[in-house]
C-alpha cells in the first residue's frame, strides 16, 4: 500500500498515512485530486478505480471515506477488508466510533493504525492482539478515553 | 492527574472553534494563530516545561498540522520527549517525528540516538515504538543508521513476537527505500523459517518481507516455496473456526493466504512433484470452496473469500501451465461477470483480460463475448465499462474482430469523454491487425474520424495513410471512400486531412468517373479549405500542387487559387511561402520535372505501429499482455507485418518529396511519421518544397555512442536500464581482439527470443568491411536474474572510423524490446606501443610533416589535470610513453603502430598541458590522414 487517507464528506482530511516518500506539495496535490475524484462518485459505483498508475480502493462509512492507494499487483478485495478491519478496530477501541473520535483522539487513530499496518503491509490481523497492544499502552498512560457517544458509523 | 488530563488534553475544550461547525474559516485561522503564538512563547519561556506540558503542546502542534496548517517549530521539544521514560510522552514524540519528518541533520542525529537507546532497551513496547518510527520515516539516513541492526533483532531467539513483526516490516520499508543498505547474509535463511512460526502475526509480517526480498534474490529464498505451500495448505484445509482470532468472518486467515499466494507468484511452479501436487490440491480446494454456499451473508465474508479466489486465479494464470485449472478459473470468472456486486464484475473483467492472453484459456474467454458486450452497453459505472472495453480488446482475434470492432465503434458514440481516445486507439489497432480486407480497415478508420474526430490522434490518421500508401490494392477504394465521406456537409478536419492526402496521391484512380472528375474533386476539397486550420490548409495547398501534376486540366484553376491575394499575401508565413513556391514551381518547371518532384510517395518502411506505441505509453509499461501485439495467438499472422520493430534507418532516396507534404509546425506534425533523424536530415522539417534535400548523417543515428571511458579501458558496464545490464570485458593483441559480453536480466521474468547480433555498418562509399566480427549465438531465453555470456572474435582488416553496432532484441513480458549500442571497439584498440629514442622520434616526426598527416586540437580540460592520471590514460589508449623526448618535462610524447591486416599505421602523439589556462594541445601525426583526425578526436575527449 502506498498511502491511506481518511476524509469527510465535506472533503476535510481527517487522517493521512504515507508509506512512500513524497514531498508535502505532492501529498497535498494527491489529496486534493483524490478527494475530488472519490467524492464525485455515486453510491452504487464500484469501490475500485484506476488512478495514475495506482489502484484506488475506497469505502464510505457514514460521514467518512476511507481511501487506500495500492500497487498494480495488490489485491483489491483484501484491501477493502483492511479498511473494514481498521474500522472495526477503531470501533472496538472507542466503542461505536464516530468522526469526532478520530478528530479529537487522532493520536489513538494513528497508534492503532501503526499496530495494524506497518510500512504499508499488514502487521497483525488479530483484533485481540492489536487492541491488547493499544490497551497496554493505555494502562501505562492511566487515562480514560473521552468518547463521543451515540454516533456510531459502523453499520 | 486524570482530572487534569481530561481538561488539559481534550482539544474540544482547548479549541472550541473546531467542535462548533458554524464558525468561519477566518475565525479558525485567528484562533490557531493565537494558539501557535501561545505555544511558541511557552517553548521559548524561561521556565523549563515539565514533560507533561511538553507533550501537551507538541500534541497540539500535531493537531494543528493535521488540520492542514504549516508547522515550522516544535521539533526539538518532540525530540526531547523521545528520551522521556514515560510511555505516552515518548509515544507522542515519535508520532510528531514520523508525521513531520525533518531533514535537519542535528535533529536526525538526536533522533537516531534516541531510537538506538530504545532498540537496546529490551523493553518490547519501547522497541516497537522505535521500529514503528523507523518504518514510518523510512529515510536513507535511518537506513544507514539501522539497516544492519534490524535483521539481528528480527531473528534473535529472545525477541518478542510483536517486536519480530515490527522488525520484519521495518526492514521491508528500509529495503524498499534503499536496498543497497540492507546486507543479505546468514539471517535470510532464518527469516524464511519464520514461515513456520507458531504466531500467525509473525508469519504474516515475514511473508511480506520475503516477497519483497526474493524478487531481487530469488535463489537465496528458494526454500520459501515449500514452506509457503505447506502453510497455505494448512490454512486452506482448516475449518472456519480453527484459527480463532485469525479467522475473519468464517474465512481462515485471509490476509495471510493472499500474501502466501502472492509470494508463490514470484517463482515458477515448484519443481518438486510432491510440493507441486500439494499446491495444485490447494488451488483446487479454493476453486471448490467458491461453489459452496456462503457461510455468512455479510459482504466481509464474501470479500475475504473472493480475495483468496482472485489471488488463486492470478497464480494459476502466472503458472500458465495447467489447462484444467485455467479453464476452471475462466468459468468461475464467467459466473462473476453477471454477479450483482459491481466490485466482483469489475474484478472479473480485469482478471479475464489476463486469462485471454493464455493459449489454454483464450477460447474459453471468448465464449463470454456476449456478456462482455452487454456490460459495455449497460454498466452504469464508467470504470467497469472501461474494463469491459479492455477485455474485448484482449479477447479479439480474427474470428471475432468484426463484431468487436463494430461494438466498440457503437460504444464510442456514447462513451465517456475520458476514455474516448483510448477506445479510438484500440479500434484502430484491432482494425489494422485483424483486417482481412483493407476496405474494411479503411471504412473503420473513417468511421472513427466521423464518430470521434476530435479523439483521433495524429498517430491514427498517419497510420491509415501509411497503409494506403503501402498497399496498392486498397488505394482506389480509399480514394472513392474519402471522396464520399467529404461530401457530408459537415465533416471533421481530420477527415479533410486524410481526404486531402489520399486524393492528392490517388485521386487519379477515381478520376474516370464523371461524378468524381478532377474539377469536382478539387472544388470539393476547396469548399472545406476556408474552414480549416493553418496546418490543414498547408496540407491542402500541397494537394493542389499534386493535382497540377496528376490532372493538368486543373492547372489554370489552381494557379488562380494560389495567385489569389488571400494566399500570396497570407499573414501566415508558411501558407504564404507555400503559395509562392508552388505557384512558381507550376509555372517554371517542365512537365518532367514536375512529375519527378511530385511523384507518388514511396512505400514506407515497415515498423511497429506508432498507434500501439502510443497506447503503451498511455497505459504505462507492463500494461499486461492485453496490449501486447504479439500475443500467443497462432492465428495472428499479421497481414501488415507491421508489428515487429525494424531498424528505422532506411533512407528513402525520394524522401524529400515528403517535404512537400509536411504541414508546418512542430516535428510531430510532419506528415507520415518520418522524423528528421529517420530521414537522415538534422534540420527540422520545414515542410516546404523548394528546399535542398539534405542527406547529412547517413544512417539515423539513434544509438548512443560508446561511452568515451571505453576508449582507454577494456572492461566495464556498457549499458544498463531497468531490465538489462550489459557488461563488457575485452582483450586485444595486434590486429585481433576478443570481447566477452555479459547480458544480465535484472528482472524476475524470463526474456524470450533473446537475440544479440553484431553488425558493422562498414564504409558507406567502398562497402569494404574493415572489421571481421565472429559471434557465437546465445540461448534464446534468459531467466530472471540470470546472466548469459557472448564471445566475439574481432579481426581488424583495415583502419575504420565507426564502431560496430550491437543490436539486442528480446521479448519482456510479451512486449518486444530492442536496443542498439555502439560496441567499444575503436581503432586505438589495435595499437602496439613502440619505444624509441628521442632522435628517432624527431626524425619520424619530420617525415610525417604533410599538413594532412597532422591533426591538432586545442581544448579545455574537462577533468582535473593530474600528470599520473594523464599517463594512465595515454597508456590505456595504447601508445608507448616516451620520456626525455620533449624538452618540456610537463609534456607527454607517445608512439605506436596501429595493426590492421591490410596495413600498419605509424602514430606519433604529443600532448601539451597548460595548467594555468586549464587547456591542452594535442597533436597527432600518422601516415594516414583520417586516422590522425580520428585518433585526435578520440583522445581529446578523455581529458
Amino acid at each position: 500500500m502506498q498511502f491511506m487517507l481518511l476524509f469527510s464528506r465535506q472533503g476535510k482530511l481527517r487522517l493521512q498515512k504515507w508509506y512512500v516518500p513524497l514531498s508535502d506539495k505532492e501529498k497535498k496535490k494527491i489529496t486534493r485530486e483524490l478527494v475530488q475524484t472519490v467524492l464525485a462518485r455515486k453510491p452504487k459505483m464500484c469501490s475500485f478505480l484506476e488512478w495514475r498508475d495506482l489502484k484506488i480502493v475506497y469505502k464510505r462509512y457514514a460521514s467518512l471515506y476511507f481511501c487506500c492507494a495500492i500497487e498494480d499487483q495488490d489485491n483489491e478485495l483484501i484491501t477493502l477488508e483492511i479498511i473494514h478491519r481498521y474500522v472495526e478496530l477503531l470501533d472496538k477501541y472507542f466503542g461505536s466510533v464516530c468522526e469526532l473520535d478520530i478528530i479529537f483522539n487522532f493520536e489513538k487513530a494513528y497508534f492503532i493504525l501503526d499496530e495494524f499496518l506497518l510500512g504499508g503491509e499488514v502487521q497483525e490481523t488479530s483484533k485481540k492482539n492489536v487492541l491488547k497492544a493499544i490497551e497496554q499502552a493505555d494502562l501505562l498512560q492511566e487515562v480514560k478515553k473521552v468518547i463521543f457517544k451515540n454516533k456510531s458509523f459502523v453499520t | 492527574l486524570p482530572a487534569r488530563e481530561r481538561n488539559g488534553m481534550r482539544f474540544n475544550c482547548l479549541f472550541p472553534a473546531f467542535s462548533s461547525p458554524g464558525k468561519s474559516k477566518e475565525a479558525e485561522i485567528k484562533r490557531i494563530n493565537k494558539e501557535l503564538a501561545n505555544i511558541r512563547s511557552k517553548f521559548k519561556g524561561d521556565k523549563a516545561l515539565d514533560g507533561y506540558s511538553k507533550k501537551k503542546y507538541v500534541c497540539k502542534l500535531l493537531f494543528i498540522f493535521l488540520l492542514g496548517h504549516d508547522i515550522d517549530f516544535g521539533h526539538m521539544e518532540a525530540v526531547n520527549l523521545l528520551s522521556s521514560n514515560k510511555y505516552t510522552e515518548k509515544q507522542i514524540g515519535y508520532l510528531f517525528i514520523s508525521v513531520l519528518v525533518n531533514s535537519n541533520s542535528e535533529l536526525i542525529r538526536l533522533i537516531n540516538n534516541a531510537i538506538k537507546n530504545d532498540l537496546a532497551s529490551r523493553n518490547p513496547t519501547f522497541m516497537c515504538l522505535a521500529l514503528h518510527c523507523i518504518a514510518n520515516v523510512g529515510s536513507r539516513e535511518m537506513g544507514e543508521a539501522f539497516a544492519a541492526d534490524i535483521p539481528r533483532i528480527l531473528v534473535a531467539g529472545d525477541s518478542m513476537d510483536s517486536v519480530k513483526q515490527s522488525a520484519a516490516l521495518c526492514l521491508l520499508r528500509l529495503y524498499k527505500a534503499s536496498p543497497d543498505l540492507v546486507p543479505m547474509g546468514e539471517w535470510t535463511a532464518r527469516v524464511v523459517h519464520l514461515l513456520n512460526d507458531q504466531h500467525m502475526g509473525v508469519v504474516t509480517a515475514a511473508v511480506s518481507l520475503i516477497t519483497c526480498l526474493c524478487k531481487k534474490n530469488p535463489d537465496d529464498f528458494k526454500t520459501c516455496i515449500s514452506l509457503a505451500v505447506s502453510r497455505l495448505s494448512r490454512i486452506v484445509s482448516s475449518a472456519s473456526t480453527d484459527l480463532q482470532d485469525y479467522t475473519y468472518y468464517f474465512v481462515p486467515a485471509p490476509w495471510l493466504s493472499v500474501k502466501l499466494l502472492r509470494l508463490l507468484q514470484c517463482y515458477p511452479p515448484p519443481e518438486d512433484a510432491a510440493v507441486k501436487g500439494r499446491l495444485v490440491e490447494c488451488l483446487e480446494t479454493v476453486l471448490n470452496k467458491a461453489q459452496e454456499p456462503p457461510k455468512s451473508k455479510k459482504v466481509q465474508h464474501s470479500n475475504a473469500k473472493n480475495a483468496i479466489l482472485f489471488e488463486t486465479i492470478s497464480l494459476i494464470i502466472h503458472y500458465d501451465s495447467e489447462p484444467n485449472l485455467l479453464v476452471r478459473a475462466c468459468n468461475q470468472l464467467g459466473q462473476f461477470l453477471q454477479h450483482r456486486e459491481t466490485n466482483l464484475r469489475y474484478l472479473a473483467l480485469e482478471s479475464m483480460c489476463t486469462l485471454a492472453s493464455s493459449e489454454f484459456s483464450h477460447e474459453a474467454v471468448k465464449t463470454h463475448i456476449d456478456t462482455v458486450i452487454n456490460a459495455l452497453k449497460t454498466e452504469r459505472d464508467v470504470s467497469v465499462r472501461q474494463r469491459a472495453a479492455d477485455l474485448l480488446y484482449a479477447m479479439c482475434d480474427r474470428s471475432n474482430a468484426k463484431q468487436i470492432v463494430s461494438e466498440m465503434l457503437r460504444y464510442l458514440e456514447t462513451a465517456d469523454y475520458a476514455i474516448r481516445e483510448e477506445i479510438v486507439l484500440k479500434v484502430a489497432i484491432l482494425a489494422e491487425k485483424y483486417a482481412v480486407d483493407y476496405s474494411w480497415y479503411v471504412d473503420t478508420i473513417l468511421n472513427l474520424i466521423r464518430i470521434a474526430g476530435d479523439y483521433v490522434s495524429e498517430e491514427v490518421w498517419y497510420r491509415v495513410l501509411q497503409i494506403v500508401t503501402n498497399r496498392d490494392d486498397v488505394q482506389g477504394y480509399a480514394a472513392k471512400t474519402v471522396f464520399e465521406a467529404l461530401q457530408a456537409p459537415a465533416c471533421h478536419e481530420n477527415m479533410v486531412k486524410v481526404g486531402g492526402y489520399i486524393l492528392g496521391e490517388f485521386g487519379n484512380l477515381i478520376a474516370g468517373d464523371p461524378r468524381s472528375s478532377p474539377p469536382v474533386q478539387f472544388s470539393l476539397l476547396h469548399s472545406k479549405f476556408h474552414l480549416c486550420s493553418v496546418a490543414t490548409r498547408a496540407l491542402l495547398l500541397s494537394t493542389y500542387i499534386k493535382f497540377i501534376n496528376l490532372f493538368p486540366e486543373t492547372k489554370a484553376t489552381i494557379q488562380g487559387v494560389l495567385r489569389a491575394g488571400s494566399q500570396l499575401r497570407n499573414a501566415d508565413v508558411e501558407l504564404q511561402q507555400r503559395a509562392v513556391e508552388y505557384l512558381t514551381l507550376s509555372s517554371v518547371a517542365s512537365t518532367d520535372v514536375l512529375a519527378t518532384v511530385l511523384e507518388e510517395m514511396p512505400p514506407f518502411p515497415e515498423r511497429e505501429s506508432s498507434i500501439l506505441a502510443k497506447l503503451k505509453r498511455k497505459k504505462g509499461p507492463g500494461a499486461g499482455s492485453a496490449l501486447d501485439d504479439g500475443r500467443r495467438d497462432p492465428s495472428s499472422n499479421d497481414i501488415n507485418g507491421g508489428v515487429e520493430p525494424t531498424p528505422s534507418t532506411v533512407v528513402s532516396p525520394r524522401g524529400w518529396a515528403i517535404g512537400a507534404w509536411g504541414p508546418p509546425g512542430a516535428t510531430p506534425s510532419h506528415l507520415l511519421l518520418r522524423t528528421p533523424s529517420e530521414l537522415g536530415c538534422r534540420e527540422p522539417p520545414g515542410g516546404r518544397l523548394l528546399r535542398r534535400p539534405s542527406y547529412q548523417g547517413g544512417n539515423g543515428d539513434s544509438s548512443p555512442p560508446p561511452p568515451p571511458r571505453f576508449v582507454c579501458k577494456n572492461n566495464g558496464v556498457l549499458f544498463e536500464n531497468q531490465l538489462l545490464q550489459i557488461g563488457v570485458k575485452s582483450e586485444f593483441r595486434q590486429n585481433l581482439g576478443r570481447m566477452y559480453l555479459f547480458y544480465g536480466n535484472k528482472t524476475s521474468v524470463q526474456f524470450q527470443n533473446f537475440s544479440p547480433t553484431v553488425v558493422h555498418p562498414g564504409d558507406l562509399q567502398t562497402h569494404i568491411l574493415p572489421l571481421a566480427v565472429q559471434t557465437k549465438r546465445v540461448a534464446a531465453q534468459v531467466d530472471g536474474g540470470a546472466q548469459v555470456q557472448q564471445v566475439l572474435n574481432i579481426e581488424c582488416l583495415r583502419d575504420f572510423l565507426t564502431p560496430p553496432l550491437l543490436s539486442v532484441r528480446f521479448r519482456y513480458g510479451g512486449a518486444p524490446q530492442s536496443l542498439t549500442l555502439k560496441l567499444p571497439v575503436t581503432i586505438n584498440k589495435f595499437f602496439q606501443p613502440t619505444e624509441m629514442a628521442a632522435q628517432d622520434f624527431f626524425q619520424r616526426w619530420k617525415q610525417l610533416s604533410l599538413p594532412q598527416q597532422e591533426a591538432q586540437k586545442i581544448f579545455k580540460a574537462n577533468h582535473p589535470m593530474d600528470a599520473e592520471v594523464t599517463k594512465a590514460k595515454l597508456l590505456g589508449f595504447g601508445s608507448a610513453l616516451l620520456d626525455n623526448v620533449d624538452p618540456n618535462p610537463e609534456n607527454f610524447v607517445g608512439a605506436g603502430i596501429i595493426q590492421t591486416k591490410a596495413l600498419q599505421v605509424g602514430c606519433l602523439l604529443r600532448l601539451e598541458p597548460n595548467a594555468q589556462a586549464q587547456m591542452y594541445r594535442l597533436t597527432l601525426r600518422t601516415s594516414k590522414e583520417p586516422v590522425s583526425r580520428h585518433l585526435c578526436e578520440l583522445l581529446a575527449q578523455q581529458f
